[in-house]
């Protein structure tokens, strides 16, 4: 292994590297603020080598980890989303009686995990780079100990998510044992050399497709989201719905697009049942909801639904249309649940997630009912959002492909979708009761919620600015080839 | 420069007025107000400086700036004489918006003009835009201002009835997307949504199913009828500017994308469709009359008048000749016009006689002369009379299409004598017959005054002298290709005009 080697693994080694410095700084001294500072600065670090690495070839460095422009791109994604999380996660703890610092030691380790599968090339980098990012979940999600809700979502996750490990590895043992390779540039090329037929093979990759399905939480692997995303601390749950999908749809973009999806049939059938049940179950089962983190974790499904159209689309349309989806995806996601984080007062074990809650939030605190409003309507995909141009490029990609039947479900499914939007921002227009004290509203300002609600800002005006611009974006996204095949 | 600024105006306008409101100004009113006259002023300049004159190129103005060059999507303006009709008609009504708001809405008062202007920004885009990606933007960006003005602004159960309007229009929208999806992948050379480019391009077999994609996302705006069902609750719903608004010019877009879009993108299509089509066409226009006739509230009423009337619309559209085409342009602004003065009416009734209800009215004249006047007016001018500019586009319209059906022709002429019935009910229930108690009422004044005169005006100069209008609503070769006869009525239709009317020709 080179020294430039060294150089083109340098975000994975900070990322990695940043979770022993916060334990030794812990050792030291127990400070939120220092365990902050130092992941916020060695996210950036990481994030300014990724955009320095941009302008290299891609470099495949062993035969586990490939850092190509589509590796780096979901590593900025991912680590931006972190950032995010950090300084969301900062204001949250801060207001709750909870040891904060061991929080942002999990985050790091469970964003290199992450990003080691954006750049994985093999089912060992693969798995290593999952289990990373599950491990850390779980406790992450049950962090609030002394939140029953918080508890039982952890819980939940850690046995549902073995589970789908468990499958993972039988799958990958299958292929493993029938065709004696682990690479995926291996494995596309033994596909072109035998046919499909083999049902072992098949059976092997329906496994691991069980265990994406679970992760990427799709119908019929979706049970276990409205409750995790109900019980986990709300900064976490962004994390959960963007971070932890992301990573796992890098590696889908990757390794899947390495085999023609033609040639296993029902595989392919299978993706796109899937999406199609993602989509009508999501957008169903959002309707009856009162909770707003349920809402948005039944509304995750179906947008992951949407994605999966646009994956089955194929080749580098496909690629677009998803990284666009993704990118419009994280924004939103983590603002929303940046606002419901906002609103969830100090001291309380209750989060503010009932629709109640929110009653009349434009007339008590109209700057984050309009970041709210903007991130719901983005969600239901209305132009001059990013939402929008993400549908967009998905209904383009599915268009493009043929797969009419499946972009017009797309499109009747996200009218259901706007009706739940709508209807929390109906809730928000609402004149406040004016016998309950308006929630939230004379919370005392503080430094914490302040760099919250600045990057909620960041966040709104992003989501617009990609939502109106969309071109350079776009740009960036044109030139994500995979490397290395 | 000039298309851009004439969009973003109304838009700046309203940014002010909010701004000027939160640092405690009273003028929001008048700014919005301002705004929306320096727009029509820029409009008249594009009118003056461009005559219509024969042979002269269709195209008014065309701007283009490359918007997202990776997709083919540009933001191409562009005005031909269809779209500045539509935009001075825009305007007037947001002009007549405001001044009806000007006692209704008491709070907020910067907020809703914001959102005001920002709906008209959005409605001006759908009428100036040259791309089909730029068109869709704007056709759906309008609603959410709309649905905010029905949200805060709005009467009774507004936040489902509001949802339910977006809904609606979000359904035919995303099928109309996939639509311009499917035409943009049929389009051969290098990807484009561009106006003229698509134009040109033959879907194949497909176009049957994208027309009809087109055609469920405006037959949900104007509405058709069994696509209607957001439409009543939501005019009853929205304050009486966002109503001006929703029926005056939101459905407007709906018509002109019918004859902009539906009809030019696939003419073969379109042609085959165009018996389905007419017959929806006729069946709103007898439906609605119907329901119109049967309501006790005047919102409703006005809301099934409509149907009834932007029926008409659908007809000529699809009759597809020059004679209809011309009778559609002139009716979509003269129904513009007269439904915005029917909202006046009644907001001006629940203002001074506390009610829409029109059965709890009655005799309103001895005390109300000047209200009763404008009313018969504007029933009038809902029922066709001559003289007034509903006249010229329901007659057109069933001229061109007699030359295509005759049986079209006919059940559509029972459709105006329903109309007349209708109107001529209503204003015998509101102002003629038993004094009710405590019928004594305020008259109409002031400035909802000024702007019913305003239509009023407007309408009778349409029903007198349409010329210039008309002469703008040339239509694009392509809306009317349909039928061989067409050239020959094209050359025709001031004559057949001038005889109709008996005005001399110019």
């Amino acid at each position: 292994m080179s020294s430039f080697d060294l150089y083109t693994l340098s975000p994975l080694i900070v990322l990695c590297s940043a979770p022993v410095l916060v334990m030794l700084a812990i050792a030291v001294r127990r400070s939120h603020e220092t365990s902050v500072a130092i992941t916020l600065a060695s996210l950036g670090l990481a994030f300014v080598l990724v955009r320095q690495l941009g302008a290299e070839a891609p470099r495949q460095i062993t035969p586990l980890i490939v850092i190509d422009r589509f590796a780096l791109f979901y590593m900025a994604l991912i680590i931006a989303a972190a950032f995010v999380v950090a300084v969301q996660g900062y204001g949250y703890l801060k207001r709750r009686h909870v040891q904060p610092d061991e929080f942002y030691i999990l985050l790091l380790i469970a964003t290199a995990g992450a990003a080691a599968m954006a750049a994985s090339t093999h089912f060992a980098s693969f798995y290593l780079g999952l289990e990373c990012l599950s491990v850390s979940l779980y406790v992450m999600i049950g962090y609030l100990r002394e939140s029953p809700r918080s508890a039982e979502a952890g819980l939940k996750y850690l046995i549902l998510a073995a589970a789908s490990a468990a499958f993972l590895l039988f799958g990958m043992a299958l292929v493993y044992a029938q065709l004696g390779i682990l690479d995926f540039a291996g494995l596309a090329h033994a596909k072109a050399t035998q046919t499909g037929s083999d049902m072992i093979v098949v059976l092997g990759f329906v496994m691991m497709l069980v265990a994406v399905g679970f992760k990427l939480s799709v119908v019929p692997f979706h049970m276990w989201t409205p409750d995790v995303y109900e019980g986990a601390p709300a900064p976490v749950t962004g994390f959960v719905a963007t971070v932890s999908k992301a990573s796992v749809f890098a590696l889908l973009l990757r390794y899947f697009s390495a085999m023609d999806p033609h040639l296993y049939r029902p595989v392919y059938v299978a993706v796109a049942l899937t999406a199609v049940l993602s989509m009508l179950a999501g957008n169903l089962l959002a309707l009856r909801q009162d909770n707003v983190k349920r809402i948005l974790a039944y509304s995750s499904i179906a947008h992951l639904g949407y994605v999966l159209v646009a994956y089955l689309a194929g080749g580098p349309a496909a690629i677009q249309a998803v990284s666009y989806y993704l990118v419009a995806y994280f924004v939103t996601t983590l603002g929303a649940f940046g606002v419901v984080g906002t609103l969830s007062t100090r001291g309380e074990h209750r989060e503010m997630d009932s629709i109640d809650d929110y009653r009349g939030l434009f007339w008590t605190r109209p700057w984050l009912a309009t970041a709210f409003t903007v991130m719901l309507l983005s969600l239901a995909g209305i132009p001059l959002t990013a939402g929008f141009i993400a549908k967009f490029s998905v209904m383009s990609a599915g268009v493009g492909a043929d797969l009419a039947r499946l972009v017009i479900v797309l499109a009747l499914t996200s009218i259901i979708g706007l009706f739940y939007y709508l209807r929390i921002v109906a809730v928000m227009c609402a004149r406040p009761a004016q016998s309950t004290a308006p929630v939230g509203a004379y919370v005392p300002e503080e430094k914490a919620s302040r760099s919250g609600a600045l990057v909620l800002f960041a966040l709104t005006v992003t989501l617009v600015w990609i939502g109106v611009f969309p071109a350079p974006l776009i740009g960036i996204l044109k030139t994500l080839t995979l490397g290395a095949h | 420069m000039t298309l851009q600024l004439i969009i973003l105006l109304p838009l700046l306008g309203g940014i002010v007025a909010w701004i000027s409101e939160r640092r405690g100004s009273s003028d929001v009113r008048w700014i919005a107000l301002i705004t929306l006259a320096a727009d029509f002023a820029l409009l008249l300049s594009v009118w003056a400086g461009h005559p219509a004159a024969a042979g002269a190129s269709r195209v008014l103005l065309d701007e283009n700036l490359p918007w997202i060059p990776q997709l083919g999507i540009g933001f191409h303006l562009s005005m031909d004489g269809l779209s500045l009709l539509m935009a001075l008609l825009t305007v007037f009504l947001g002009a007549i918006a405001v001044l009806v708001s000007w006692t209704e809405i008491r709070e907020r008062i910067g907020a809703f003009h914001f959102h005001l202007l920002a709906c008209l920004t959005g409605i001006l885009g759908v009428f100036l835009s040259a791309d089909l990606f730029l068109f869709f933007v704007f056709y759906e960006v309008m609603l959410i201002p709309m649905y905010f003005l029905i949200v805060f602004w709005g009467e009774d159960a507004k936040g489902r009835v509001a949802a339910k309007f977006v809904m609606y229009t979000q359904a035919g929208g995303l099928l109309m997307l996939v639509s311009i999806l499917g035409l943009y992948f049929a389009e051969g050379s290098g990807h484009t949504f561009d106006y003229n480019r698509l134009l040109a391009t033959r879907a194949g077999a497909s176009s049957a199913l994208l027309m009809l994609g087109f055609f469920l996302a405006f037959g949900v705006k104007l509405p058709i009828i069994p696509l209607h069902g957001w439409q009543a609750e939501t005019y009853s719903a929205a304050p009486t500017a966002g109503g001006i608004i929703l029926s005056g010019l939101m459905a407007k877009a709906g018509a002109y994308g019918l004859i902009r879009f539906a009809i030019p993108l696939f003419p073969d299509a379109a042609h085959r469709f165009a018996p389905c089509a007419m017959g929806f066409g006729v069946i709103a226009i007898l439906y609605g009359g119907l329901l119109a006739f049967s309501q006790t509230d005047l919102k409703r009423f006005i809301a099934y008048s409509s149907i009834s009337h932007l029926g008409f619309v659908v007809l000529g559209a699809f009759a597809m000749n020059a004679t209809a085409y011309q009778g559609v342009v002139m009716q979509m602004i003269c129904h513009g016009l007269s439904v915005a003065g029917l909202f006046i009416l009644a907001a001006v009734l629940r203002d001074n006689a506390g009610t829409n209800d029109i059965e709890r009215l009655g005799g309103l004249w001895h005390s109300a002369p000047r209200l009763g006047v404008t009313g018969s007016l504007l029933a009038m001018a809902t029922l066709g009379l001559p003289g007034l500019g509903n006249f010229i586009g329901e007659f057109l319209i069933l001229l061109g299409v007699y030359k295509v059906s005759v049986t079209y022709a006919a059940i559509g002429a029972f459709g105006a004598v329903a109309s007349t019935i209708y109107a001529l009910w209503l204003v015998q229930r509101i102002f003629l017959g038993p004094r009710r108690e405590g019928a004594s009422i305020r008259d109409i004044s002031g400035r909802s005054l000024v702007a019913a005169a305003a239509l009023i005006a407007a309408l009778l100069w349409l029903g007198l002298y349409p010329q210039p209008v008309l002469q703008r609503a040339e239509p694009s070769p392509r809306a009317v290709m349909g039928t061989p006869a067409s050239d020959n009525s094209f050359e025709l239709h001031p004559r057949i005009l001038a005889r109709a009317l008996e005005l001399p020709r110019e």
